[in-house]
Order: structure tokens, then C-alpha cells, then sequence
């Protein structure tokens, strides 16, 4: 939001003679840093490419070409790969895209409800339950997840996805519940207060005037959770211990000690494989991804 | 506004008197918004208790107690501090986290800052660049990336294979005491696109007329870094340092595919808390674990104190 009020001020878009002159004695040193920009991308984005090549051609020629084209096209790590363990990979594919499933509807249902609270309701304590959830966010896990560990264990959850889900449907991702938090802040209280008039009681103000405008924060929210579930490693590694029930992050982890040794190209595949969700949610949502991680930054 | 907002306003600001009236139909607003908060926050709280409070004070009795999963936990008193004290492991992965966090988060923040800076005139362009500079930061915490890592940095690997067009021959790096903490520094600070992005949002907010008036000034380019970039973006490079050094003091993935759960070689790659998983999910050594933990807490609670004292004598806030 503040990104698109304050995009106004870009000195292209202001009337005047000034930016004219600017211009032309700015040319070399942007050229100059166009440069710097496309070194600097290149360096960052080697690897990536390195490792889609490296997955496309024969073992042998992986670790003696550091260049980027392939001599002899290798589909076979692909197929190889996939069938490498136990399950097919797709399996797991599956089976992390449940819990992702899970954890997205987990953190926009009970985020967004937590976020309407803590934004339009007035109760008593509610300072203090504030500073509650953002001290949450800075908790680190390691303190909860013996506990949680021992409790789920106790109630025959560990293999199973509730350890995953479940908080989430709590809220416990309490990131978010600030990031829409001020979000809904910033929506006209006039809209509520209409719908007041109205005879709408806070159930309906909720679902159909706020949530439709907040939009924008649950795109972010879904977005953050997919990738950050889809590449928790810690959690999913802990309370998930079946073969048969791993998710991607543990599967290419155990694809790692039944190939290290010959098949680097498998591995290499593979793990090409775990990123192409993470980069389609990018290519489709970075538009909220961007604004969202602005936002949160603003003073 | 409505008639309720009104009434809100006027018993907030504390001026003139309301009527019993309108007394009556604000509380009666308060009881309505106390029952409507109770049921949105009901999943909130019940995390917040369940999910939170309650594990969080039974590790802090665990801490104390010897819990190996299997038996009942026995009170221990302050047995596991004292093993901290004397535990040569402890030490060692104190010394790699801490020299991860001092080292990578200033080099992280500055490369973001940096290219913020040079993607902030108006460049051709900025769209493309920014996501490209973006993207490795959401790859960046998946276990597909720590082997690329790991095998970027073998002694075959990627940079050995670009050192040996130059006639070097490189060491495995990520098999080498010396050097295998400083692949893992080389990662987090590629995954810099993030706070870059933040810095980018900031410096948008800075107003140009403040350089348009430097200018007029005379003031050069490199004073108008000084005078009005950073310490109008202060807050912003608060903000990211503060969320930089909690996120990487609880770094896990990077270090345990790399090393492959062992924190190896000699123990150089031994972060926090991969050495807390040996010890709890590993050695079933639960309670120690848990003294761990709660010592994790303390450093990061004790950094991020540190950082808002300091933060006093340099961050700037206009409002």
C-alpha cells in the first residue's frame, strides 16, 4: 500500500526542468551500474542454472564442465531420480502439498479472525494480548519443540501431518497475524461503521467487508506460507519419521545418502524438482510477494 | 463516522461529559465487542496456551530434569547447566553460530543495502533486476539448495572446477574445518534479496526534495548518503538487523545437509541448533535439550536487547 501512494514521488513522473538536466549527466553512471546489476545477477543466479544443466547431462561431464552448455542432452536423471526410492517422488510431492494445503486454509482462517480482533474489536487486556503475539514472533521453536514433541507423541500424532497443520490452525504463525493486523488498520473504519448502520454484526462485517478488502494480505500470507512450508526442513524432519509419509525436504534428504556416491545427476533432478513449486509460486505472486515484504518493513 | 464512533472518540479524548444514555449504549457496544472478540481470538488463544505458554514453561522444567523420552523426567536441579559448563561440543558450536551471525548478517545487510541503493535511480529495468536478485532468498532455506551447496563447494564441485581454468587447485571446501562455516556465510549472504526488497521500500519513502535541496546545497553525492540516506533509512537497517541476527541464530537446514547432520568437519559447521537436535531428537538427551533451548533464548533475547540499547545512539526517527 504505501509503496503505490509513495510511488508518486519518482522523480520521472514530476513536472518540472530539473529532472532533464539530471538525466543527461546521469547517463554514464548508469551504464555503470547496469553492469554492476547484470555481474551481479549472473553471479547470483549461476548455481541455479549450473544445477538445471547439471541435471540434463551425464554424470561424467557434471563436475568437469563448469560452463553452462550441455554437450550431450541425459534425460535419464529425471526418471531415475523419481523412482529412486521407496515411493515414487511424486508421492512426496504429494504428500508435502498436503501439508502445505493445510497450513495455507490454517493461517488464513485463523490469522484473518485473530488480525479482526486485535484491528476493530475493543476488550479488555487487549494490550496485553498483543504484546503476547508479537513477542511470538520472536520466540525461537527450538523452545517449544521438545514439549511438543512429548505432547504430540503423546496423543499418537507423530506421523501423522497434525503437528504440522494443527498450529497453524491456532494461529501460532503470529507473523502474520501482525501483518494483517496492519493491514486492516489501514482500511477505512467508515466501511464498517456503514455496514453497522446497516445492521451487520461483526461475523458479517468480518466476512464481507473486510475480508474481500483484505485481499492483498491473504495473498501475501498464502504465498509466505506455501514457500516457507514447502521448505521447512526442521519441523517436518522431527515429527515425521515414515518413509512412507515424508514430505519433499526429507525425501531429498534421504535421496542424499542413497545416492551421494554415483548418481549426482538423480540428485541434481530431484532437487530441480522440489523447486519448481516454490518458483511458480514466485513467478505468479511476486507482485504481492514484494509488496507484502515491503509492508512489513514500513516504519 | 457513525454515531457509535462518535461516542468513542468523545470518551477517549476524555472532554465532556456523556449522557446515561449514551453511557449505556457504549457499554452495551463493549459487551458486544468483548463477546465477538472472544470467539475470533478463541484459536489464537488457544494456540497461544496450548501450543505456546504451555510448552514453553514445560521445557523450562525440563531443563531441569534428565528426560529421556522413555522414563519420567527426574528433577536434576542444576546438573545440566553444570554439563553445559564443562561441554567442549558446546563451546565449539557456540563458537560457529556466533561466528555465523557476527559474520554473515553485517555482510548481508550491507550487499542488500548496497544494491537497494544503486536499484533506488529510477533504473531501467528495476522490475527484472529485483526479482532476479529476489529469487534466491525464497530458494535459499530449502534443502535442494544446501546440496547444491554442498556439491557447488566439493572438492570437484562448481568453484573448484572455475579455479581449475586459472590453475588452482582449490580445497574441498566444505570438508575442511577451516573453510566449511565460510560456505555456509557465502549462502546466507546470497539470500540477501530479502532485505534488499525491505531497503528498496524504504528508500522509496526518503522525499526527493530533501536531495533536490542538498544538491542546491552543493552538497555532493557521497554527503547526501551521509546526511540524508542513512539516517532517514535508519530505522529500516534497525529492522533488518534485528530480524537478520534472530532468523540466522536459529539457522538449521543449511548446516545439517551440508554437513550431513553431523555439524562436521571437526565440528566447524556445528550450529545451535543442529546441536540441539543431536543431543534431544538424536542422544534422547531431552532435558538437556531443553537447557539448550532456554540458553538459545537467552543469547537471542540478550542480542536483540543489546541492538535496541544501541540502537539509541544511532537510529533516527523523524516522527
Amino acid at each position: 500500500m504505501t509503496t503505490e501512494t509513495l510511488a508518486t514521488t519518482d522523480p520521472t513522473t514530476e513536472p518540472g526542468k530539473a529532472p532533464l538536466v539530471i538525466k543527461h549527466r546521469r547517463r554514464r553512471p548508469r551504464v555503470l551500474a547496469h553492469v554492476g546489476l547484470i555481474l551481479v545477477a549472473v553471479v547470483m543466479l549461476y548455481p541455479l542454472l549450473w544445477m538445471v544443466t547439471s541435471s540434463l547431462r551425464p554424470n561424467d561431464e557434471i563436475f568437469t564442465s563448469p560452463g553452462l552448455l550441455i554437450d550431450t542432452f541425459d534425460l535419464s536423471h529425471y526418471p531415475d531420480g523419481w523412482n529412486a526410492l521407496s515411493k515414487p517422488f511424486g508421492s512426496y510431492l504429494l504428500n508435502s502439498a498436503l501439508v502445505v494445503l493445510g497450513s495455507v486454509v490454517g493461517n488464513l482462517v485463523s490469522c484473518s479472525m485473530a488480525a479482526y480482533a486485535f484491528a476493530r474489536l475493543q476488550f479488555r487486556a487487549k494490550t496485553v494480548a498483543f504484546a503476547a503475539m508479537l513477542l511470538t514472533i520472536m520466540l525461537p521453536v527450538h523452545v517449544l519443540i521438545i514439549p511438543q514433541y512429548v505432547m504430540f507423541a503423546q496423543i499418537g500424532w507423530i506421523n501423522t501431518y497434525l503437528p504440522l497443520i494443527v498450529p497453524k490452525l491456532l494461529a501460532t504463525d503470529a507473523f502474520f497475524v501482525f501483518l494483517m493486523v496492519q493491514f486492516v488498520r489501514g482500511i477505512p473504519r467508515e466501511l464498517d461503521e456503514a455496514a453497522r448502520i446497516d445492521g451487520a454484526g461483526h461475523a458479517r462485517i468480518f466476512l464481507q467487508v473486510i475480508l474481500p478488502l483484505m485481499v492483498p494480505a491473504l495473498a501475501t500470507t498464502t504465498i509466505f506460507t506455501f514457500i516457507w512450508t514447502w521448505n521447512d526442513f526442521f519441523s517436518q524432519l522431527i515429527f515425521v519419521t515414515d518413509p512412507d509419509l515424508y514430505t519433499v525436504p526429507v525425501a531429498l534428504r534421504q535421496f542424499i545418502d542413497a545416492q551421494s556416491q554415483s548418481d549426482f545427476g538423480a540428485l541434481f533432478a530431484m532437487s530441480v524438482v522440489s523447486l519448481i513449486p516454490v518458483f511458480l509460486v514466485f513467478l505468479f505472486g511476486q507482485r504481492f510477494l514484494l509488496r507484502g515484504i515491503a509492508t512489513t518493513g514500513g516504519k | 463516522m457513525s454515531a457509535i464512533g462518535e461516542l468513542r472518540t468523545l470518551s477517549r479524548s476524555g472532554r465532556g461529559s456523556l449522557t446515561a444514555d449514551q453511557k449505556a449504549a457504549l457499554k452495551k457496544e463493549r459487551s458486544r465487542d468483548s463477546k465477538a472478540a472472544a470467539v475470533f481470538l478463541a484459536p489464537w488463544l488457544l494456540g497461544l496456551v496450548g501450543i505456546t505458554i504451555g510448552p514453553m514453561l514445560a521445557s523450562l522444567y525440563l531443563a531441569f530434569t534428565d528426560y529421556n523420552l522413555l522414563q519420567d523426567p527426574n528433577f536434576v536441579g542444576l546438573e545440566n547447566i553444570q554439563r553445559m559448563v564443562g561441554d567442549e561440543r558446546l563451546g565449539k558450536s557456540l563458537a560457529a553460530t556466533l561466528t555465523y551471525v557476527v559474520v554473515s548478517v553485517p555482510i548481508q545487510l550491507a550487499v542488500a543495502l548496497g544494491l537497494a541503493l544503486l536499484l533506488d535511480r529510477g533504473i531501467r529495468g528495476l522490475a527484472l533486476y529485483r526479482s532476479m536478485l529476489y529469487l534466491p532468498s525464497l530458494l535459499g532455506a530449502s534443502v535442494a539448495i544446501a546440496v547444491l551447496w554442498r556439491l557447488v563447494f566439493g572438492g570437484e564441485g562448481l568453484v573448484n572446477a572455475f579455479l581449475g581454468l586459472f590453475g588452482i587447485q582449490g580445497p574441498a571446501w566444505v570438508a575442511e574445518p577451516d573453510t566449511a562455516l565460510g560456505t555456509l556465510i557465502v549462502l546466507h549472504v546470497w539470500t540477501f534479496g530479502a532485505p534488499m526488497v525491505i531497503f528498496l521500500a524504504g528508500l522509496r519513502q526518503i522525499p526527493r526534495q530533501y536531495y533536490d535541496a542538498a544538491s542546491t546545497d552543493g552538497a555532493n553525492k557521497w554527503q547526501q548518503l551521509r546526511k540524508i540516506t542513512l539516517p532517514l533509512l535508519s530505522p529500516i537497517i534497525f529492522f533488518n538487523l534485528v530480524l537478520g541476527l534472530i532468523g540466522s541464530f536459529q539457522s538449521f537446514t543449511q548446516a545439517f545437509i551440508v554437513s550431513n547432520g553431523s555439524g562436521g568437519p571437526a565440528d566447524s559447521t556445528l550450529f545451535f541448533s543442529l546441536y540441539l537436535y543431536q543431543e534431544g531428537f538424536a542422544g534422547f538427551r531431552m532435558g538437556y535439550a531443553s537447557a539448550l533451548a532456554w540458553l538459545l533464548l537467552i543469547i537471542i533475547g540478550a542480542f536483540t536487547a543489546l541492538n535496541f540499547w544501541a540502537s539509541k545512539y544511532w537510529v533516527f526517527y523523524d516522527d
